[in-house]
């Protein structure tokens, strides 16, 4: 096991720059997950960590040492693909096994480590069958178990969830958590699905451009975002962004919505945003949860507002109302137990003290 | 109103059925038909062959019947099952057709595999320039290639003219670039995953290559090893043009300037010969083709 160190990481594609300039510390043990959009540059990293694409600039590290040159083979990494790439003419022992054959293990400790391997993703009983007789589940937990045989530094994975249905990929996604529990290796995980990222890793890093928009912890992503981008990237339904102006008005600041809505700003932000100057174009930044109906909300903190929903969402534990706002489509998650109708008025409130204040022009968060 | 709907839609749906498997079984007629016509046109001239041998010269040049034989014999094929000069024929087709698929099966697997999957300079244009090769006819060839062999024997003093092994350095020119070709194709379409998969599992270019590949596109390798076999098991023009000797001929040249003596055509024997000479390849088709066949499909049935 080992530390992952990346320092201003450039890939270029003839005169496309598909990453551009990525540092990253990812110390021993740690689960970090590469989220963003397709083409923000997340698998090409992830490749660059592997050794299947040159690094045009900067410097990979493993363990401490620069491995810009190292092959793949000699870089004592283990990756699982999203098409699972099994070998389709070995069984599933043989494909868990190859590995650890190329490099002459001893037959006794390469049927020792399978059979751990195999008894720890409960793939047992599959052992002597071909790829093609597994499911899709099944063949992701050998792909998974080709990996952990080898206990290499690194566990790399690319996308491997995106092919399977999405109850297997909740089951997947918790036995994955499970084993890198028991097994502590350093594990860099790309995808595409928040979700994913969020309940998988002890840092996200939000990619975008070729660029890192943000490093942290999956909550304080969503409670703390730096950009606009991930603001809207984290979290389901995404946050909504309503254009917005301040006033103030008896030395108090509030935020202007529209012409009819104006909500005061909470005590503490007071001064955080006071240096703001007045002309800025704003955007409120706000999630559904923040967004509630008034009748079950009624705190102080609360302020409540007329609106107009379109749409209603009922989920069974929640119910999701979308309502149009100074120009904006926004989102609102009220108790389901209030009545809610498409096209009749509610009362909602909103809850300021979760808001969050961008520049809408260079997409930070105030 | 409810009772009209009903009443239209269940005949309708009744006739919709009736008319699909009534086309289906027109369809079936249709190409059993064509099938039959298709089978009987490129049986015509084995069966007519197969027929001929069973006669004795006699009666082929009798005017009865040819698609009966009235005195079947088998002296045909005893006589040219015991004669030396045809089993020279088969001896030397055999050690050609052996030698040229192995090496041709040596130098497109890895030249695929290369091609298809390693970037390198000038790849793409290599992979069109190999396939490019195959367009030129071997009509084309065989005087520049009789000129190069003289002169090379004349450097070296080594004649490589009338010896039967000189076919093993000639069809290779006719089999690799095709083979390789085919294999290239075969080769692209593996995902890329399996062998970025290979290679982080620690194995080198050419592992990857051996136990990856090489199991992984059998079918596509059998295909190209049946072609390789077929071009150099039925050459007839460069053995007619680099090997005149009876001890040095294959079979398909040495029934033809055996057999035909000036102008008496001994049409019995020659048809024994030709039908002798197809059967190996029938031989390994059909040996080849189970293989392929369960090749494709052996993770799926077996337990």
């Amino acid at each position: 096991m080992a530390e992952v160190t990346l320092r201003k990481v450039v890939k270029r594609y003839d005169d496309v720059e598909a990453v551009r300039g990525i540092d990253l510390d990812i110390p021993d043990h740690e689960f970090v997950v590469l989220v963003g959009p397709s083409g923000c540059g997340k698998s090409t990293t992830l490749r660059m960590i592997a050794g299947l694409e040159d690094i045009s600039d900067g410097e990979i590290m493993i363990g401490g040492d620069v491995v810009n040159d190292v092959p793949p083979k000699d870089r004592d990494i283990a990756m699982v693909f999203q098409n699972y790439a099994l070998y389709p003419h070995m069984t599933v022992a043989e494909n868990m096994s190859f590995g650890l054959r190329l490099k002459h293990y001893p037959k006794a400790e390469i049927k020792q480590r399978v059979t751990e391997a195999a008894r720890m993703l409960d793939i047992t009983d599959l052992i002597d069958r071909k790829p093609k007789q597994l499911s899709g589940g099944q063949r992701q937990r050998v792909a998974m178990g080709r990996a952990i045989v080898r206990n290499p530094k690194v566990f790399l994975f690319d996308e491997p969830l995106s092919n399977l249905d999405a109850k297997l990929r909740v089951q997947m996604r918790i036995e994955i958590k499970k084993v890198h529990q028991k097994v502590r290796t350093t594990t860099v995980y790309v995808t595409h699905d928040q979700v994913e990222a969020m309940t998988l890793a002890d840092r996200v890093v939000v990619m975008n451009h070729g660029r890192i928009e943000q490093i942290g912890p999956p909550n304080e992503l969503y409670h703390r975002p730096a950009t606009k981008f991930v603001a809207g990237f984290i979290g389901s339904p995404a946050m909504n962004f309503i254009p917005c102006r301040f006033e103030e008005s008896g030395g108090l600041l509030q935020v202007r919505v529209g012409d009819t809505i104006a909500l005061p700003i909470p005590p503490d932000r007071m001064e955080r945003y006071r240096a703001i100057p007045r002309d800025t174009k704003l955007l409120l930044g706000l999630r559904p949860e923040h967004l509630v109906d008034a009748q079950s909300n009624t705190s102080a903190t609360f302020q409540p507002f007329d609106a107009t929903p379109d749409v209603i969402e009922p989920m069974g534990m929640e119910t999701f109302v979308y309502f149009p706002l100074a120009g904006t489509q926004l989102c609102g998650r009220i108790n389901p137990g209030i009545e809610a109708r498409a096209g009749q008025p509610l009362r909602l409130a909103v809850d300021l003290n979760h808001m969050h204040l961008l520049n809408e022009a260079t997409g930070h968060v105030l | 109103m409810t009772t009209v709907t009903i009443d239209k839609a269940g005949p309708s749906r009744k006739t919709k059925i009736g008319s699909m498997s009534r086309d289906r079984k027109w369809a079936l007629r249709w190409s059993y038909v064509f099938l039959t016509l298709f089978a009987v046109f490129f049986l015509f001239p084995p069966i007519y062959m197969f027929i001929t041998s069973l006669k004795t010269s006699a009666e082929i040049s009798a005017a009865t019947n040819p698609w009966w034989v009235y005195n079947p014999t088998l002296s045909n094929y005893i006589e040219l099952l015991t004669s030396n000069q045809f089993l020279t024929f088969f001896k030397n087709s055999a050690l050609v057709s052996i030698f040229v698929v192995a090496i041709t099966m040596l130098i497109s697997i890895p030249a695929a595999f290369a091609l298809a999957r390693m970037r390198f300079w000038g790849s793409t244009t290599l992979a069109t320039g190999v396939f490019l090769t195959y367009l030129i006819p071997d009509t084309l060839l065989f005087i520049p290639l009789f000129k190069m062999f003289a002169t090379f024997a004349q450097w070296t003093g080594i004649e490589l003219i009338n010896h039967w092994w000189v076919l093993i350095f000639v069809y290779p020119t006719l089999t690799v670039p095709f083979c390789t070709w085919i294999m290239i194709g075969y080769f692209a379409s593996i995902p890329k995953e399996l062998d970025e998969a290979a290679i982080v599992d620690g194995a080198s270019w050419m592992q990857t290559l051996l136990r990856i590949f090489v199991p992984v596109a059998l079918p596509g390798i059998i295909a190209a090893t049946i072609f390789a076999f077929t071009v150099s098991w039925a050459q007839f023009l460069y053995p007619l043009a680099f090997t005149s000797s009876v001890d040095q001929q294959v079979l398909p040249s040495g029934i033809i300037t055996t057999l035909i003596k000036g102008d008496v055509f001994n049409w019995g024997q020659i048809m024994t010969g030709a039908l002798l000479g197809a059967a190996p390849p029938l031989i390994i088709y059909a040996f080849l083709m189970d293989y392929y066949i369960s090749g494709l499909t052996a993770g799926a049935t077996k337990g």
